[in-house]
């Protein structure tokens, strides 16, 4: 039954993992830009919440039908042997905040992907990462029907703080995927430091 | 087919669980020879040592791969981690990786790619 098992004095890397959040609404891209650098399909994962939102902690009750199953979609890139990105799709009702949190926390930054024709669906992931400080840049995912707007109409549209970045993009496309991904790291190194002065003088 | 939350026996709060995260690695320890002939663990227990034992794996993908939901996952590794059959890496909080200058690897790697 154990196939393939690694030689004992030879153990295996221990990654360092990071994780870049992936919001927006319901149809603009999130899978599709997973998809597109992740080296392993998309995969799901799945939280059992209670009616109000809350992961379950206690059992009791828990089968039927005062849960919720939300599924997320993940993608994982190896930068190098002992380094990992995962991008989580976030789950796109605002009901599951509390899921938000969970992913949220301890997420080096997070794209929120917007669809000019439709811009009001990613006010609520705009919202969300400015009050919880975590860096985020937008990605303006440029669907072939849709007009095409400069980034500053965007800017004011969403009414962005001047140093959020706002990047064209193609989720469908990996070389743009991989521009939008660096822009949020540069970001949040940028973010962090200037946090970190503010808090020091 | 068992019910997830059967499989934890209604267990859900564990020392360890608390706040596993999604990126939290799970790797077997190295001294582990059979964990099924261990008949306290469920097939379910024994699958996670196997999986993590030549790459260590994150929480999010032991739940993937094994169709559970990340809570069931997190009370699993919780008892492999009582026994001392796995050990959970945690993820490095971001502020401290602009420091070790992680992220400027993360941006060269993502630009190789
Ligand atoms: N033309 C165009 N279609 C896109 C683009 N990104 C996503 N789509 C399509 O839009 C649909 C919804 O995308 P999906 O990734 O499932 O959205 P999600 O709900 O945010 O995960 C799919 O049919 C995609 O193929 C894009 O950049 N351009
Ligand atoms: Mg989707």
């Amino acid at each position: 039954m154990i196939l393939g098992r690694t030689e004992r004095g030879t153990p295996p890397v221990e990654p360092v993992t990071l994780k870049i959040l992936v919001a927006g609404g319901f149809g603009v891209g999130k899978t599709t830009l997973v998809g597109a650098v992740s080296e392993i399909k998309p995969l799901r994962t799945e939280e059992v919440l209670t009616e109000a939102g809350r992961p379950v902690d206690d059992t009791t009750g828990v089968e039927g039908k005062h849960t919720t199953t939300v599924a997320m979609d993940f993608g994982r890139i190896t930068l190098r042997e002992d380094l990992v990105l995962y991008l989580f799709g976030t789950p796109g009702q605002d009901r599951f905040w509390f899921l938000w949190d969970e992913l949220a926390s301890g997420a080096l930054g997070a794209v929120v992907l917007a669809d000019t024709r439709r811009l009001e669906d990613c006010f609520a992931a705009v919202d969300y990462f400015e009050r919880r400080s975590i860096p985020f840049v937008i990605g303006v995912n440029c669907f072939d029907t849709a007009a095409h707007y400069p980034p500053e109409t965007v800017r004011q549209a969403l009414d962005l703080d001047p140093d959020v970045p706002v990047v064209l993009c193609d989720a469908r496309r990996r070389e743009s995927v991989k521009d939008v991904l660096v822009a949020v790291v540069q970001h949040a190194m940028a973010y962090t430091a200037e946090h970190r002065q503010t808090v020091t003088t | 087919m068992v019910r997830p939350y059967a499989m934890t026996r209604g267990r859900t709060s564990h020392a360890v669980q608390h706040r596993l995260d999604l990126i939290a690695v799970v790797v077997a320890e190295p001294h582990v020879d059979d964990p099924e002939d261990d008949h306290s663990l469920s097939p379910e227990h024994v699958r996670i040592v196997e999986m993590c034992r030549d790459t260590p794996q994150s929480v999010a993908e032991l739940g993937a791969e094994l169709d559970l939901p990340v809570g069931v996952v997190r009370v699993l590794v919780g008892d492999l981690v009582d026994e001392e059959l796995v050990h959970v890496n945690r993820p490095v909080p971001p502020a401290e990786l602009v420091d070790e200058s992680i992220l400027r690897d993360v941006i060269s790697g993502l630009r190789a790619l």
